[in-house]
């Protein structure tokens, strides 16, 4: 069931401020991903806790850390946008639904899936350290 | 654990993914919504039953770890007399 859009509205922003692209349809999600090339992270955000006390502040600290980062950083918003969500996922293979998440992409094949359950209950500074460690990894 | 709780009048692990030990030797993989007179509530669950199952349980966690929980139980109820213990996922 989706949430009214002036209360998910703020949780949109406070991605998007970052710089991040949001998709919030099929088409826009397959203009991003299909037959993508170098580096993507596709952030997967969500109305839970651990999106507001950990992905979403992660991220934003992540992205301002970083001197490596993804050529290309998008958002689909879990439960909200459901189709855009959904198709989204269907560029990360075997890796199953999971919101809040974040999918690391390197042309076209994930390269790291960073699941919920690596969110919940850690800090901010722990998910952006693996976010971190990820770009140092993968991207130029 | 942060200790945050992120939905007030739930206990610590609301919400968190765990995995809860059966005494039938099953493992239930998923998200902790709360322990009553009922058993224990989960959501979002998979389940491994070392008779059926084609990995062990470390294998099999390892897997669910790395890809994601492939869940089969949108909600899933462990039984009082089922349940033994229980242990964060991520860890």
């Amino acid at each position: 069931m989706a949430y009214p859009e002036m209360m998910v509205k703020p949780m949109r922003d406070e991605v998007t401020q970052l710089g991040v692209t949001e998709l919030r349809t099929v088409a826009a999600v397959d203009q991003a991903l299909s037959d993508q090339h170098g580096t993507a992270l596709v952030f997967v955000n969500s109305v839970c806790g651990c999106a507001a006390g950990g992905a979403r502040p992660a991220l934003a600290k992540a992205l301002t850390a970083a001197t490596k980062k993804p050529e290309h950083i998008y958002t689909v918003f879990a439960g909200q946008d459901l189709d855009a969500t959904s198709r989204a996922r269907s560029y990360f293979g075997e890796y199953q639904p999971s919101s809040p998440s974040a999918a690391l992409l390197k042309d076209g094949e994930v390269v790291r899936f960073i699941h919920r359950h690596e969110i919940e209950g850690r800090s901010p500074d722990q998910i952006a350290s693996e976010l971190l460690k990820a770009f140092e990894t993968y991207c130029a | 654990m942060s200790g945050h709780v992120f939905h007030p009048g739930h206990d610590d692990l609301h919400g968190i993914t765990v995995v809860v030990t059966g005494a039938s030797g099953r493992s239930y993989l998923g998200r902790w919504h709360e322990q009553g007179n009922r058993g224990v509530v989960m959501k979002n669950v998979a389940i491994h039953d070392p008779a059926s199952a084609e990995l062990p349980l470390d294998g099999w966690l390892a897997k669910q770890a790395k890809f994601g929980i492939a869940s089969t139980e949108k909600m899933y109820i462990v039984p009082p007399e089922e349940f033994t213990e229980v242990r964060l996922f991520a860890g």
